[in-house]
């Protein structure tokens, strides 16, 4: 009834290639944006922020670079957590080598950074393909994380391997409280957000989507591969690089190759098949999906044990968690094998028709 | 040199274990185009099955059986219960499922058995075969040839089953084409049935194997991971690709680790394999006995 857009006529190309076509879809965002920027904030508590929002958003962010490599471009990489790892030591070099250097700059080098090395690990997929180069990314994973761990000079020879990372600090403002660091940590998320639709909807983006559905037809029609597939990795290790770096700075405040194992890894991969391959609105909704569903199982656990006295043990209820996240992997796939973000596509057909069946 | 053969050997025989792994892989890969990543969890399974029911008093070779049938009745299970629903959806879907499938079954041991580290007794012994340290001074290792004997018989008879059998032909055309082989009457379920039975039993083979050299734990999980660098040097496809790839990863990480390993600081068994596998990609993208796949526009 109120969510259709008859009467809304697009009279120019800027109007035709605009984001967000419809008016009532413009204005949910605005919405979300406003509530996320404003109203949460006002409202939520220190551990809201620091134990669900802030890590879902910037999983969301390692998410939306991998769904641009594995989405977009249809190169499964099972990689992603070490070039988070890559973001995450060198943004903490370049703060700790270079006198004076912004932390934004910081994250900006180390997202660069982990573009470099995600290149050269990309370059395998020129000969390799499908299972073969996921197989091979991983060892990216274990040779980065291992590299980052025996070299001494990445973590300036401490002696735990565990650091500090650096006090945030921008224009003399020093984000210390949750809120303050929920806020930048949206905004960057918002902006690299944004650029990664864009830049789906691009030139790029459909080459990327041409080499994805088949290689070799792309080919003939003139995309040229190795500069597609060089560049998917290179942007989708930025935007891990980024994630990984606001990861140890923002979320976890220390700096340690262990927390970018092959679990991460995965994790961001589920993400991306739960919120659905090849939408960046799909990472937003696996990573809130992942983020939330062992909270919400400890919460039922911790029910039921209030209400029904049950005594559960502590291994019982992990294995038992561990049970329902992968059978609610394995059922949402039976369900809904494009994802999420699939779900809520049906769902805005079924409210431009409302009331009526089709 | 004694010491170079004797590294190289232990190498070669630990390379046998993995491929026991691969192979649990490459059956269901060849079958349903499905890259089972619960192959490692099926594993520690089916280990830590048979240490549970040989705690209660129960005699190993009646332990054995019990175990079989528990992992025959796990592989159709999943056949049915996960695998059906997804018939002709993408492979990276496939996948997924399996990831999660290997996070249910490792809860689902731990919790019907509880996590703690359990011992497995064969019989066989991991002491140097006498002679051999005898005659030419190097240590090599009796329950690792025994498990290299077992990997042998198992791959002779799978190879028989895959080429000679009327269900190996049926299989073969299961993996090359869902629909065509429903098609021209092949009974999809029935195959696949029996792949993950059989999958089952190659997962309890290696279980007994390495839980009994390591110790039944959920660290055996991780063997899966080392089975994959295995697979794709070998080629997803082929079942002696399996045997042969294992032994190369067993032998050059082995060698690696005595060699390169104390130059950089040790630890490099964790990816040198891969390393090893992504350089020889370049080389041979399929692996080495892959089919090698025609592409057309």
């Amino acid at each position: 009834m109120f969510y259709r857009e008859a009467g809304q006529f697009k009279t120019n190309y800027i109007d035709d290639s605009a984001i967000f076509p419809i008016r009532q879809d413009r204005i949910g965002f605005a919405i979300i944006l406003l509530l996320a920027f404003v109203a949460v904030p006002l409202f939520a508590t220190p551990y809201i922020f620091s134990a669900i929002l802030i890590p879902f958003l910037i999983l969301a962010l390692a998410a939306i670079g991998l769904n641009i490599l594995t989405g977009y471009c249809g190169q499964l990489s099972l990689g992603t957590a070490a070039f988070m790892a890559v973001g995450a030591f060198a943004s903490y070099n370049f703060m700790l080598r270079v006198p004076g250097m912004p932390i934004l700059l910081a994250f900006l080098c180390g997202g660069v950074m982990a573009a470099g090395v995600g290149i050269v690990f990309g370059l395998p997929s020129l000969r390799i393909r499908g299972f073969y180069l996921a197989v091979a990314t991983l060892a990216a994973q274990f040779f980065i994380v291992w590299c980052l761990a025996k070299v001494g000079w990445f973590s300036n020879y401490s002696s735990s391997g565990v650091i500090t990372a650096q006090q945030v600090e921008i224009l003399g403002y020093q984000f210390r409280t949750p809120a303050s660091k929920y806020l930048l940590v949206l905004g960057i998320v918002s902006i690299m957000a944004l650029g990664a639709k864009n830049l789906a909807r691009s030139n790029v983006g459909r080459s990327w989507m041409a080499v994805r559905d088949m290689d070799i037809a792309a080919e003939v029609i003139g995309i040229r591969l190795m500069p597609a597939k060089l560049l998917a990795f290179a942007i989708s290790s930025f935007y891990a690089g980024v994630a990984g770096a606001l990861y140890a700075y923002m979320y976890l405040g220390t700096v340690e190759p262990e927390a970018y194992n092959l679990d991460l890894s995965f994790r961001i991969l589920f993400m991306i098949i739960i919120g659905g391959v090849g939408t960046v609105l799909g990472s937003f909704l696996g990573s809130a999906f992942i983020a939330l569903l062992p909270i919400a199982l400890s919460l039922l656990v911790g029910f039921l044990e209030n209400s029904i006295h049950l005594s559960v043990s502590k291994s019982m209820t992990s294995n038992l968690e561990l049970m329902t996240f992968g059978g609610l992997i394995i059922f949402f796939l039976i369900v809904e094998p494009h994802g999420l973000a699939r779900l809520w596509q049906i769902g805005k057909e079924k409210l431009r028709l409302w009331p009526f069946p089709h | 040199m004694t010491f170079f053969f004797e590294v190289l050997i232990g190498g070669l025989l630990s390379g046998v274990m993995y491929s026991l792994v691969a192979l649990g892989f490459v059956l269901i890969y060849k079958a349903s185009g499905v890259f089972n990543f619960a192959q490692g969890a099926m594993v520690y399974f089916a280990a830590i099955t048979f240490v549970g029911v040989t705690e209660f008093d129960i005699s190993p070779w009646i332990a054995f059986p019990i175990s079989l049938i528990v992992m025959v009745v796990l592989g159709l299970v999943v056949e049915k219960v996960v695998l059906r629903p997804l018939v002709n959806q993408p492979q990276i879907t496939l996948f997924m499922v399996t990831i999660g499938l290997a996070f249910f079954i490792e809860g689902l041991a731990q919790l019907m058995w509880g996590a703690n580290v359990r011992g497995l007794e064969l019989g066989l012994q991991d002491v140097p075969l006498e002679w051999v340290s005898e005659r030419w001074g190097m240590s090599i290792s009796k329950f690792d040839l025994a498990a290299a004997g077992v990997a042998a018989i198992l791959v002779t008879s799978l190879a028989l089953l895959f080429n000679r059998t009327r269900i190996g032909r049926a299989l073969r055309a299961v993996a090359d084409d869902h629909q065509a082989a429903l098609a021209v009457g092949i009974p999809l379920q029935q195959i696949w049935g029996i792949v993950w039975g059989v999958a089952g039993f190659v997962a309890l083979v290696a279980g007994l194997l390495w839980g009994s050299r390591n110790g039944v734990q959920f660290a055996l999980t991780f063997v899966a991971l080392k089975a994959l660098p295995v697979l794709i040097l070998g080629g997803f496809e082929s079942i002696p690709g399996a045997i042969v790839g294992g032994l190369i990863i067993g032998a050059t990480e082995k060698l690696a680790e005595v060699y390169i390993g104390p130059m950089v600081g040790g630890g490099i068994e964790g990816w040198f394999p891969y390393m090893l596998a992504l350089v020889f990609l370049l080389v041979r993208p399929e692996g080495l006995f892959g089919e090698k796949i025609i592409r057309r526009v």
